[in-house]
């Protein structure tokens, strides 16, 4: 099972450790990361595997928002099915 | 992995262009909850709703989280209640105060289902239950009222149609002191479809199976973004950018309700492939044809362009999802879509316009505020009109209209929440159909040979 994270922000130092963090915490393994900065905008998008049986998908979510609001950006994680099923026919 | 531009795209759809899954419906077969004894049948009812749904609302909220898409409704839909009145006899009010009671308990914002199927004429219990809605519609908060006046096979019962004028003058009469809320949750179909999972129409239809999950999507939004980016497309491409949206929004439609599914262990029904919009900026089907480029919805055009949408979201639609059904196509609720408000204000948006829409679009007339003094075989006789066009046309149409008690043209009725509000719309008051309406009978279903 894997899940998407998108950051989207004001670049600071940091984000992707506190992100990578977040995910260690949490037992969700970072297969992939894409980021690139934009005028200041700092765009990341990475994909964990969860499926570790220590892995909830719940706190996971809950672990990033907080971090977002505390970073001022805007961190989402949403499973990998939705944009397969959009995506790819 | 997956793209970097189609990842954003999705996030973006979520984020900015309000898409959503409208509902999630679980609709659950009463029929085994008959009896003679009226109090017992309700308590069947309210038992079998409790078992069947009692998690609908959570399973949907972990749906909710797991993907990151908001579910906005979830919502129960039952067998027509006049058919449990057959048996039972007594006060149908019972039963609708049993379904606000079970929908409250298990925490759903409607319950569907208080409804009669009298297409070709009133059996046992039909004519009881259609005499209390207003009763019901008012001594209840979550119930939503139905009732099939006609088919394209048993043509139009003129009877039934005469009845509904006065039934939803007296729910608007009964919740005058509520903004008339009682005739927002009530339909009047032709045609109506046994599997619609949106409100106030739904009911569980009696050829489905004992319990099943529909799921209605939604996404106007998404669609006026899409096209934004192509301000001189022709037509063609235009038709083309629609299916290509439809087909994206569907598949999540498709995706959540396979998950629910599974997750309460029911049969997945149908998605139902619908543009519906709300009151929120940026979520209205008027600003999709503002955007093909009418300056405003109502003008002429209007039917030509929505035609268009309608079919391209069907076409799109129906290749995303293994089973489509319910109402299918774009919705043009008057007080839930922001630019229809607006255009009904300015005077561009009539009744008559609206009626020519109805018959390319999904339903009918729908949310539509007209006078409070308006006449009850008035009312029947805009029932009669919008369920001629179903009948003819083979597609479902509807009438849920409000009858705004104490107001006139300039003045308006505020709902809130998804029902929105609407600005009092200019009927045609001097000339009476009161005779037409009067003589009762059945208009008889049209010819569907000799087509060659």
């Amino acid at each position: 099972m894997r899940a998407i994270i998108s950051v989207v922000g004001k670049d600071t130092f940091g984000i992707l450790a506190k992100v990578s963090s977040v995910c260690f915490e949490n037992r969700a393994n970072v297969v992939d990361v894409n980021q690139s900065i934009l005028q200041d905008m700092f765009v990341m998008v990475m994909m964990l595997d969860i499926s570790d049986a220590d892995c909830d998908f719940l706190r996971l979510k809950g672990d990033l928002e907080a971090l977002g609001t505390q970073l001022g950006m805007q961190i989402n994680i949403m499973h990998e099915d939705i944009f397969n099923s959009m995506h790819r026919i | 992995m997956l793209n970097l531009g189609d990842i954003m795209e999705t996030i973006n759809m979520i984020q900015n262009e309000n898409l959503d899954i409208r509902t999630i419906t679980m609709g659950i077969s009463l029929l085994d909850c008959c009896d003679s004894d009226i109090d017992v049948s309700c308590k069947k009812v309210y038992d079998k709703i409790l078992r069947k749904a009692g998690n609908l609302v959570r399973t949907g909220e972990d749906i909710s989280k797991l993907y990151g898409i908001p579910i906005i409704n979830k919502r129960v839909s039952v067998t027509p209640i006049a058919m449990l009145l057959a048996a039972s006899g007594g006060d149908p009010v019972k039963y609708a105060k049993t379904l606000d009671r079970a929908g409250k308990e298990i925490g759903v914002n409607f319950i569907g289902g208080y409804s009669a199927l009298v297409h070709k004429g009133f059996s046992a219990g039909d004519l009881e239950l259609i005499r209390s809605i207003p009763q019901a519609l008012s001594e209840t908060d979550q119930v939503c009222s139905s009732v099939n006046v006609g088919t394209t096979k048993a043509g139009i019962n003129m009877d039934a149609v005469a009845l509904m004028g006065k039934v939803i003058v007296d729910a608007a009469k009964c919740t005058a002191d509520r903004n008339c809320i009682g005739p927002a949750k009530l339909v009047v179909f032709c045609n109506a479809p046994e599997d619609n999972p949106f409100m106030a129409g739904a009911f569980h239809g009696i050829g489905e199976p004992d319990c099943v999950i529909n799921v209605g999507v939604s996404g106007p939004g998404v669609v006026r973004a899409a096209l934004s980016k192509y301000p001189d497309a022709d037509l063609n491409r235009i038709a083309d950018i629609i299916k290509k949206t439809a087909f994206k929004i569907t598949r999540m439609g498709q995706l959540v309700g396979t998950e629910a599914s599974k997750r309460l262990d029911v049969p997945f029904g149908i998605v139902d492939l619908s543009l519906a919009p709300t009151p929120a900026v940026g979520d209205s089907v008027a600003h999709i044809l503002e955007e093909m480029g009418l300056e405003m919805c109502g003008t002429h055009g209007t039917t030509a362009a929505l035609a268009l949408l309608n079919d391209a979201v069907k076409k799109g639609g129906v290749m995303a999802s293994s089973n489509v059904g319910g109402l299918s196509g774009a919705f043009i609720p008057v007080s839930e879509d922001a630019g229809m408000i607006a255009a009904a204000e300015a005077g561009v948006l009539s009744i008559e316009k609206l009626e020519a829409m109805t018959s390319v679009c999904s339903v009918g007339l729908d949310m539509i505020v007209v006078p409070g003094d308006t006449k009850p075989e008035a009312i029947s006789a805009i029932i009669a009109d919008e369920a001629a066009i179903g009948m003819v046309n083979t597609k479902t149409t509807a009438v849920r209209i409000i009858p705004a008690i104490g107001k006139d043209i300039g003045d308006s009725l505020e709902f809130g929440g998804l029902l929105g509000s609407g600005p009092v719309m200019r009927l045609n008051k001097n000339e009476s159909p009161a005779k037409f309406i009067e003589r009762g009978g059945r208009i008889p279903a049209p010819l569907q040979s000799l087509k060659n």
